[in-house]
């Protein structure tokens, strides 16, 4: 019997059709990868499954039996649970108040019950060997760890069917292998667990089955075992992708970025990082990994301007960072809709900024409307963002063509250096692959390039260096094609040389 | 052809809030006694049914164009300037002032001359809160509204002690050569309506505000730096030089307001007067979204209010207009968020069928 059954499930939003009777089964104590594109509807799916959204036809049976989920209160009381991308999670309250918020067992004159409840999850936690003190805050635990919350929180409420959203992008190398661990336990005690992600070597090494969508529809279910990675990844896009591949081409002597004995502050007047050092040759892509909160993020901020530092030298081309212009720098934020975007305004005016200064654009001191649209046309042509239109709002892009039109900016600054965070954070296999060949060509123009970023394997296929932040320092600088994903993410947890 | 089907968009909404508020003011008015059809008629006739009528809901919005125009100018920049009240009073005394002491020079030296120091002091007034968030972080709410209480007590003090007429709260009359023309000299149909010149001065101010924010360097980074000033930051904008200059520009357009009243009308600087008009600015501004151009519909539409709850006081008290106006706010608020759901679902439609 299968535990969900979704069949000609048909789900429209206006002309567009994000479902297109699709057909979708897990089988009981199984781990399910469902897997896709962005926008091939696999969130669409589970959505309709959590009750967030209803399905123009199609029926749910939960368990053999048919179940019309109407919200995801109906959903929980039936066992299906789900974990965001984003957690839900009150920060300022403890691990126990979170996973009871909502459910919270009670006493007499609705008196909380916190020992029944600190009971309950210490049980649940020793079942599925969970490790984790119910009375810490949530905002000192890591994002690993506050992901566990997140599943204890499913557990508590008897979900029997986890659905887990893209879990992996936040978490370490390390803790990747935790959250598998977790999800093998549930497995064995039983539970159902479905996993959409588009992370294809992760999938092969803990699911059981694979459903692949493409364009709204199921275009493959299958057994992990009968299947390999280059198969599902055909499936998945609809054609054969070419993997980047790095040129031969090394570095150049010349030094683009010299940076000596760095240190700053963060928001908190805290040491963000101290005594960093290094240097970026022409043609070279630097590097650095480290996990969330480790500096890097507070490193960029000071190489591009936007923070003071404590001391310290650095130099861009050879003038002193102070003395350089910093909007000639090609610069991808880390946060596109904070820093990188004005969601409210059009594409065009989105693509001018940093830029807002070039003569080119003026006549008589206004704009000129034509030479604005003739550039910002470029660039989408260029970059082939999508929709194609000038005057609407960015707000209404998807993410994968907001990064594109940040990544058209800066690239087409044609600034000697480039600094990219997480350039492919939430994109899509063919996103990612475009961002990568952007950044690789940019490299064989002679341009230095910073790249900051969790995913090792991004790092490791990019970069001719890579350095490891922890604690606000750099802890080694390694040649790329002489480490392992393993190494790096022992330095970047400091554990290097402590374990094997 | 997209650019009215634009336009119409954007005009559903408030038209369907003024329909409904006047159904919701009509139950007002029966409920108090008072035939509604009746009330409306008289109102309708009295403001919009006649040339006089118009004239003198003209002479209502003009100051209302520039209070509403400077509260939108630093909105659309991210600030809240609530300082109209203040920046307005400074520069109409420095208009009074300089039309009274500077006589003798010919109009087309005197009226500009009158024009900028009504700006100046407006703009010294709004600049100050402005340094003072820049250099300190001190918000420009609370410093604009202190800055009010400055301006007058301030300002009656030196009206008081030192310009005025004897035995009266206002200056000397300003030289005639300082003086600008009313409507009704060229067009006979706005006969006795206070209506004047400066109101084509404030209707260039909407059209030159509307160029700056869409066309110039400066427009483009104000709307960024109200938008996202960490995008700002990012984009290389000086965003402490742009806060002061959107403060000063503010309170400059605020400070014009003195060529209605005293260039154009009574011809002398008095005390009390125009009060309100810069929080009623506020509440243009909102109503307009902030454009320039809608803020020259949404200042008649308050000047009619305003006329026109004097042309009923006779018959309803005066609170009604208040009521009704109120109502309208309200409505135009809810209707308008609707209305941008709406579009804003629309335009996702079309790029989701893009992505796909």
């Amino acid at each position: 019997m299968f535990a969900v059954e979704m069949r000609n499930i048909t789900k429209q939003f206006g002309s567009l059709v994000a479902n297109d009777s699709v057909n979708f089964s897990v089988q009981k104590g199984e781990i399910h990868a469902l897997v896709g594109e962005n926008g091939a509807g696999k969130s669409t799916l589970m959505n309709i499954l959590y009750g967030l959204y209803q399905p123009d036809h199609g029926e749910i049976f939960i368990d053999g039996t048919m179940h019309q989920v109407t919200s995801p209160r109906k959903a929980i009381k039936i066992g299906i649970g789900m974990v965001h991308q984003h957690f839900m999670l009150v920060t300022t309250l403890s691990v126990l108040e979170n996973i009871i918020l909502g459910s919270e067992p009670l006493l007499k004159f609705d008196r909380l019950n916190i020992r029944h409840a600190e009971k309950s999850i210490t049980e649940l936690c020793n079942r599925y060997s969970i490790a984790i003190d119910p009375k810490v805050l949530i905002e000192t635990l890591s994002v690993g760890f506050q992901q566990r919350v997140e599943i204890l929180k499913l557990l508590y409420r008897n979900a029997d069917i986890l659905i887990l959203d893209e879990p992996t992008p936040v978490l370490t190398p390390q803790e990747v292998e935790e959250l598998f661990n977790t999800l093998r336990n549930l497995k064995n005690q039983g539970k159902t667990v479905i996993l959409i992600t588009h992370k294809l070597s992760e999938v092969m090494s803990i699911s059981d089955n694979i459903t692949v969508m493409r364009r709204g529809k199921v275009v493959e279910r299958v057994m992990t075992k009968a299947t390999s990675q280059t198969e599902i990844a055909r499936k998945m896009v609809g054609e054969d992708i070419e993997y980047v591949q790095k040129s031969k081409s090394i570095p150049l002597a010349e030094q683009v970025l010299v940076v000596d004995n760095l240190s700053a502050s963060n928001d908190r007047q805290l040491i963000a990082f101290q005594d960093v050092s290094f240097t970026i040759s022409k043609g070279e892509i630097f590097g650095i990994a480290a996990v969330e909160g480790n500096g890097q993020v507070e490193l960029t901020e000071v190489l591009t301007g936007l923070r003071s530092r404590n001391h310290g030298k650095v130099t861009i081309n050879g003038i002193e960072l102070a003395k350089y212009e910093r909007t000639h720098i090609g610069h991808i934020p880390e946060d596109r809709l904070k820093h990188g975007l004005i969601k409210e305004l059009s594409l065009a005016e989105n693509l001018l900024l940093g830029k807002q200064r070039n003569k080119i654009f003026y006549k008589f001191y206004c704009f000129s409307k034509a030479e604005i649209t003739k550039y910002a046309d470029r660039l989408i042509h260029q970059y082939d963002i999508r929709p194609p239109i000038v005057k609407q709002s960015v707000l209404t892009f998807s993410g994968g063509n907001q990064q594109k039109a940040i990544v058209a900016r800066e690239l087409s600054k044609d600034a000697p250096l480039i600094i990219a965070v997480k350039p492919t954070r939430g994109l899509d296999i063919k996103a990612t692959k475009f961002v990568h060949d952007a950044l690789l060509s940019e490299r064989s123009k002679g341009k230095g390039i910073l790249l900051v970023s969790s995913d090792l394997e991004e790092l490791l296929l990019l970069s001719d260096r890579i350095a490891v932040m922890y604690e606000g320092e750099i802890v080694a600088i390694l040649n790329a094609n002489e480490t392992t994903e393993r190494e790096l993410g022992q330095y970047m947890t400091g554990s290097y040389g402590k374990s094997a | 052809m997209s650019w009215i089907k634009n336009i119409l968009i954007h005009l559903i909404g408030p038209i369907l809030a003024l329909i409904a508020s006047f159904i919701i003011g009509g139950i007002v008015i029966f409920v108090i006694g008072k035939d509604p059809l009746f009330v409306y008629s008289r109102f309708f006739c009295e403001t919009l049914g006649n040339s006089y009528g118009v004239g003198q809901v003209l002479f209502r919005a003009t100051p209302l164009m520039f209070t509403g125009l400077a509260a939108a100018i630093s909105f659309r920049a991210g600030l809240f300037n609530i300082g109209a009240e203040g920046q307005l009073r400074i520069g109409s005394l420095a208009t009074a002032l300089t039309g009274v002491y500077l006589s003798g020079l010919p109009p087309i030296v005197l009226i500009p001359l009158c024009l900028m120091s009504g700006m100046l002091g407006g703009a010294i007034w709004g600049a100050i809160p402005g340094i003072l968030k820049v250099k300190f972080g001190a918000h420009e709410v609370i410093n604009t509204i202190m800055m009010n209480f400055i301006a007058a007590a301030l300002v009656s003090y030196l009206v008081i002690n030192i310009y005025a007429v004897p035995a009266t709260v206002h200056t000397f009359e300003i030289d005639e050569a300082a003086q600008i023309g009313r409507l009704d000299v060229f067009m006979t149909a706005f006969r006795g309506s206070p209506v004047n010149v400066s109101l084509f001065l404030a209707i260039s101010c909407c059209i030159v505000v509307y160029f700056l924010l869409w066309k110039t360097r400066l427009g483009y980074e104000l709307r960024t730096l109200g938008l996202n000033p960490f995008a700002a930051n990012y984009g290389g904008i000086n965003t402490g030089s742009r806060t002061i200059i959107a403060l000063t520009l503010s309170g400059s357009i605020a400070g014009l307001v003195g060529s209605n009243f005293v260039m154009g009308y009574k011809h002398y600087f008095e005390l009390g007067f125009a009060e309100g008009i810069g929080f009623i600015g506020i509440a243009v501004a909102l109503l307009a979204k902030n454009h320039p151009i809608g803020i020259i519909l949404t200042s008649i539409f308050f000047g009619t209010l305003e006329y026109g709850s004097l042309t009923i006081n006779t018959i309803v008290p005066k609170e009604l207009s208040n009521i009704l106006l109120a109502i309208v706010i309200i409505f135009m608020i809810i209707i308008t968020k609707i209305m941008n759901r709406w579009i804003l679902r629309m335009q996702e439609r079309t790029s989701i069928a893009y992505n796909v």
